[in-house]
């Protein structure tokens, strides 16, 4: 069994007010690394045996009709071993 | 004439689509998200509501649906088709209307009384209106921030495809305050406030948004 | 874990048993072994510490609902009364409406966002189980200071979780409270509110009955969400070292329950269902034992049936388990095709788990092996009662002999002022920030919502019959003096109906108190109950139910006695209600009722570190009078708008009706020092067109009611005797509060 990962961000340049909202309240906790924080979503997919060239290439569509919506994100997709 | 009104699960504003169509003199059907029968009618409303609960992305699952097939034919070829906020998140996700709606700039729900400005009235849909008419219709959600990469929004405001924009405060971070837009032809309109729920004063801020549903009357008869 | 079985108690009866762990007292313990001949099975345990926990058996409180019974006025209009999930009034034209209040505190101080979404959702369950669309929530909410830490940790959230499930669901918010106060730090309160309308012959009640009809679990499935939740979070305090008990909160999902609604709603339209249970706290354990005793008594149950999300729970564990959006129906075998097939076309998982038998046991199995075999009543009804001791606390003649000492303002400075101190402070604030988080427009059926004095939906289209409902209470008036406090609570949450020309019908509550365990608490519930009881009787209004909420505390210091009284009212029209504020110059403005020196237990004396002295008397008689000449003012079309006054007293009302519109007031008011910040019951503010004038006279006149005229409406400000606040700088000071707080 193997674990595909498609993580999805927003374009750079579509607002991210959760970001912004996460960025603003880690000083507030006595955090202080972060430039910036841009929040996204992961999903994982699990399938049987080895993930496949033609697995991934599945994958890779399904991502850019219903995991993501490429208007306004990106995504990329990796198995995690 | 009778309008369409579809149902997903967990639509919300069905009911209150269908009361503002029978309001301004047309027969509202219901269609059933699961059925891909339009069951002949003129014209179609997707309502508001949570529909799959905003699963993955508001209205991502639903523009899935068996009924979406049929409707999205139907509007290529020339249906009047209105999308009235997560029915606006659904056209765009068909990519039957550019852009995407996000989260609110400032993350909470809001629900208010919005003024808005009516920017093109050749759509089937905004026909009863002046340009540069102001209306107050009741805006309420939580993912009403229209989005857009430069392009799009350039064409949009350069074909005059802005239908209402947001008067006052951005109310949602919307790029250019864009409450509202049309495709190409005008026969498809995706607009974010509820004028389903300004056709009387005695449960609503105005009647402005009878005139919606009165407009699609007269795209008919044309 | 080794399965428990009957048979295996049988045959080692002193196995030892963790049952005080699981919240039961030695001699409950002890009781249970004596209703079953034999120790219990372990799930068997699991069902009675659960069901005989304080919040679902109500064991220190029954004896003092009791009067609601015993006092109740008798009346038609009560078509289902305390006992069922939720109380079902007559409101004419074959209409029936269905409404109650429940608290969610305890896991909201936990979780804030999820205790109070599945707060909206336990509650909306109840009034759906009844046969009943619903129609709108409210929800009446308590907070430590507004500036506190942790009310900053737990406001933000709870706000979006009412907002976040109630929107989703397609119900509007038209109404609650937001109330700041010490005494709820570390112990927020919670309650939610909902109502239901449906026609005469829907209601359902929650029975099996007719052996062989089969027991359906639909909905969610089952995890373990808010295992222990019930027993273990709503009997036991916090510790003030910190909660040190973590138990899972329940998860709520709204999207699930909307489908839920629906999915019921047709199956209720096709007659499909003998009984309906929803599935709250205690979740299978009460549903069962409750439909079981409800009905003849008898029913089997197969636990293995029931659809998991978790494949690990044991059977203990599936008992207990408080995972939301579950309903159990009783389905006669011919319907269930039908049922499956309703269920289907909404895609809700559905399972027949047993059928209605003809003994009197409820008995469960778990792939075969019988793990409960118990008479439900025991489990259900027939918990322990408690006759705890009560003690009038020593705090009440020391704290009522304390005399009142707060600045009167006398001079415009002062006035104004005053007037721009009270309007500012978080109690007394706009709160459109918090309000427009919630959807107070889906359903198309919203005539009032905040801030008006009472929430007000058209059940009708056709003939605009409509419902009104309001909610109230008043803790420092309760702390004062219980008795009294409860019934001025239910004066106030009638008369918030009245003012908008609905009569009063019913009446619903949630009592939240600290520990029955201490003397004064319990003293404090009982003179609530005797107050609340013998006011309803009074007023001629039946309590249909509610809530109890008790182990409102941390260590050793108890919240305020907190008793929130809901009443529900019916108007014939709602195009003819009475706003609550006028939107033109040129109207007479009048205080109807007395105006006494009542400082004790007011939002000034608070704000001035006051919380002694002795709370007004109810005078219900003139209460009574009042509301009529409030609906008969409606009726024959006097009013232009009328207000309730309440905390803040006048300098609030006429605040609150000036910013509403943008149409100032011109007030003169005699001993203003009194007038403007005294908090007497039994008061409103009227505006009248000139030629209305005598009539309101004379309908005063017939009410006995005390009327004064204050002034006329117009102008860009509020004066008051001649101190000069013009309407943006109220504005100002009323709106900047939660945005500068929250925002």
């Amino acid at each position: 069994m193997a674990k595909i990962v498609v993580d999805v961000m927003l374009k750079p340049e579509i607002l991210d007010p959760q970001g912004v909202a996460v960025s603003s309240a880690l000083p507030r906790l006595g955090f202080t690394f972060a430039k910036s924080v841009r929040q996204g979503k992961r999903f994982e997919i699990e399938v049987e045996g080895e993930a496949t060239p033609a697995q991934l290439a599945e994958v890779e569509k399904a991502a850019e009709k219903l995991l993501a919506n490429p208007v306004i994100e990106t995504f990329t997709v990796r198995v995690e071993k | 004439m009778k309008v369409g009104v579809v149902t997903f699960p967990g639509t919300l504003d069905d009911r209150d689509a269908a009361r503002a169509a029978a309001r301004a003199g047309t027969t509202s059907v219901s269609l059933w998200h699961n059925d891909a029968d339009l069951k002949g009618v003129d014209a179609v409303i997707l309502p508001g509501g949570f529909s799959y609960g905003d699963y993955l992305r508001c209205g991502a699952i639903s523009r899935f649906a068996p009924v979406m097939e049929k409707i999205i034919d139907a509007a290529n070829g020339g249906m009047p088709l209105l999308g009235i906020c997560n029915g606006f998140q659904v056209l765009c996700e068909a990519h039957l209307l550019p852009g995407a709606l996000t989260r609110n700039h400032e993350l909470h729900f809001l629900c208010r009384d919005q003024k808005l400005e009516i920017t093109n009235n050749q759509t089937a849909w905004t026909s009863s209106f002046k340009v540069g008419q102001e209306i107050v219709i009741p805006l309420k959600n939580g993912e009403g921030s229209f989005q857009c990469d430069d392009a799009t929004l350039a064409m949009l405001e350069g074909e005059g495809r802005v239908i209402a924009r947001y008067v006052g405060e951005n109310p949602n971070g919307s790029r250019n305050k864009i409450a509202g837009i049309t495709n190409e032809r005008g026969n498809v309109v995706g607009l974010m406030p509820h004028p389903e729920h300004a056709i009387d004063t005695l449960t609503g801020p105005t009647a402005d948004g009878l005139a919606f549903f009165t407009s699609v009357l007269t795209a008919m008869v044309k | 874990m080794a399965l428990d079985t009957v048979a295996i108690a049988q045959s080692n009866p002193d196995s030892s048993q963790p049952f005080a762990e699981l919240g039961l007292k030695a001699d409950e313990y002890a009781r249970i072994k004596e209703i079953l001949g034999r120790r219990p099975t372990s799930s068997e345990l699991a069902m009675y510490s659960v069901m005989w926990s304080e919040h679902c058996s109500y064991k220190s409180s029954k004896v003092h609902l009791k009067q609601f019974g015993d006092k109740a006025v008798k009346t038609d209009a009560l078509l289902v009364g305390i006992g069922e999930n939720a109380g079902v009034v007559d409101v004419g034209q074959g209409y029936a409406v269905t409404f109650k209040i429940e608290s969610h505190n305890h896991p909201s101080f936990i979780e804030p966002y999820q205790g109070a979404a599945t707060g909206v959702g336990g509650i909306v369950r109840d009034i759906l189980t009844m046969g009943a669309r619903p129609i709108a929530i409210m929800d009446p909410l308590r907070f430590g200071p507004a500036d506190a830490l942790d009310t900053r940790r737990v406001l933000p959230g709870i706000i979006a979780g009412v907002g976040g499930y109630g929107n989703c669901l397609g119900l509007p918010n038209i109404g609650g409270e937001v109330v700041f106060d010490e005494t709820y730090i570390g112990n927020p309160l919670v309650n939610a509110l909902c109502v239901g309308v449906m026609k005469h012959s829907d209601i359902k009640l929650a029975k099996a009955a007719g052996a062989g009809n089969l027991v359906v679990l639909y909905g969610a499935k089952t995890g373990g969400d808010g295992i222990g939740g019930v027993s273990v979070l709503a009997s036991e305090t916090f510790d003030a070292t910190g909660p040190a008990k973590r138990p899972a909160v329940q998860v709520g999902d709204p999207f699930v329950e909307k489908v839920l609604i629906e999915c019921s709603l047709e199956i209720f339209a096709e007659d499909l269902v003998v009984g309906i249970q929803d599935l709250g706290g205690a979740g299978l354990s009460c549903a069962t034992s409750e439909l079981a005793s409800g009905g003849s008594g008898g029913m089997k149950v197969e636990l293995d049936r029931v659809p998991l999300r978790d494949a690990t729970l044991s059977p203990e564990e599936i008992l207990m388990s408080e995972s939301q959006e579950r309903m159990c129906a009783i389905v006669e075998p011919k319907h269930i095709n039908r049922f499956l097939e309703i269920c289907k076309k909404w895609d809700v998982t559905v399972t027949v788990i047993g059928e209605v038998t003809d003994g009197e046991r409820l008995e469960i199995t778990w792939h075969g092996d019988l793990i409960v075999d118990v008479p439900p009543r025991t489990v259900a009804h027939d918990g322990p009662v408690y006759n705890r001791p009560l003690a009038k606390p020593e705090y009440i003649d020391r704290v009522n002999a304390e005399i009142i000492e707060v600045p009167r303002p006398e001079t415009a400075d002062q006035i104004k002022a005053t007037v721009l101190k009270l309007a500012a402070t978080p109690n007394l604030a706009d709160k459109t920030w918090v309000t427009s988080q919630y959807d107070r427009y889906v359903q198309g059926n919203t005539i009032q919502s905040q801030p008006d004095d009472s929430g007000m939906v058209r059940i009708d289209e056709k003939t605009n019959l409509g419902v009104a409902i309001a909610t109230d209470a008043n803790a420092n008036w309760s702390y004062l003096n219980p008795y009294e406090g409860a019934k001025l609570a239910l004066a106030e949450a009638a008369r918030n109906i009245a003012t908008a020309g609905a009569k009063p019908l019913a009446v619903t509550n949630c009592l939240n108190f600290g520990s029955p365990e201490d003397p004064g608490v319990m003293w404090q519930f009982a003179e609530s109950v005797r107050g609340l009881a013998d006011g309803c009787l009074e007023m001629g209004l039946p309590v249909t139910g509610g809530n109890v909420s008790f182990y409102n505390q941390t260590g050793s210091v108890a919240i305020l006695p907190t008793p929130v009284i809901g009443v529900l009212g019916v108007i014939d029209d709602v195009r003819t209600r009475t706003a609550m504020s006028f939107d033109r110059a040129g109207l007479e403005l009048y205080l109807l009722g007395d105006t006494a020196d009542d400082l004790a237990g007011s939002e000034w004396a608070y704000m001035h570190g006051q919380r002694g002295g002795k709370a007004p008397i109810a005078d219900l008689q003139r209460e009574m009078r009042l509301i009529d000449l409030l609906v008969a003012g409606r009726t024959s079309q006097i009013f232009t708008a009328a207000h309730d006054l309440s905390q803040g007293g006048l300098s609030a009302t006429l605040t609150e009706m000036v910013l509403r519109h943008n149409v100032g007031a011109e007030i003169d008011i005699e001993n203003v020092g009194t007038t403007l910040i005294s908090e007497s019951p039994g008061r409103v503010v009227v505006a009248v067109e000139p030629t209305k004038a005598t009539e309101l006279q004379a309908l005063a006149a017939k009410q006995q009611i005390a009327i004064t005229k204050i002034g006329i409406t117009g102008g860009d400000s509020l004066v008051i005797n001649g101190a000069d606040i013009s309407l943006t700088e109220l504005r100002k000071a009323h709106t900047e509060t939660f945005e500068k707080l929250f925002g």
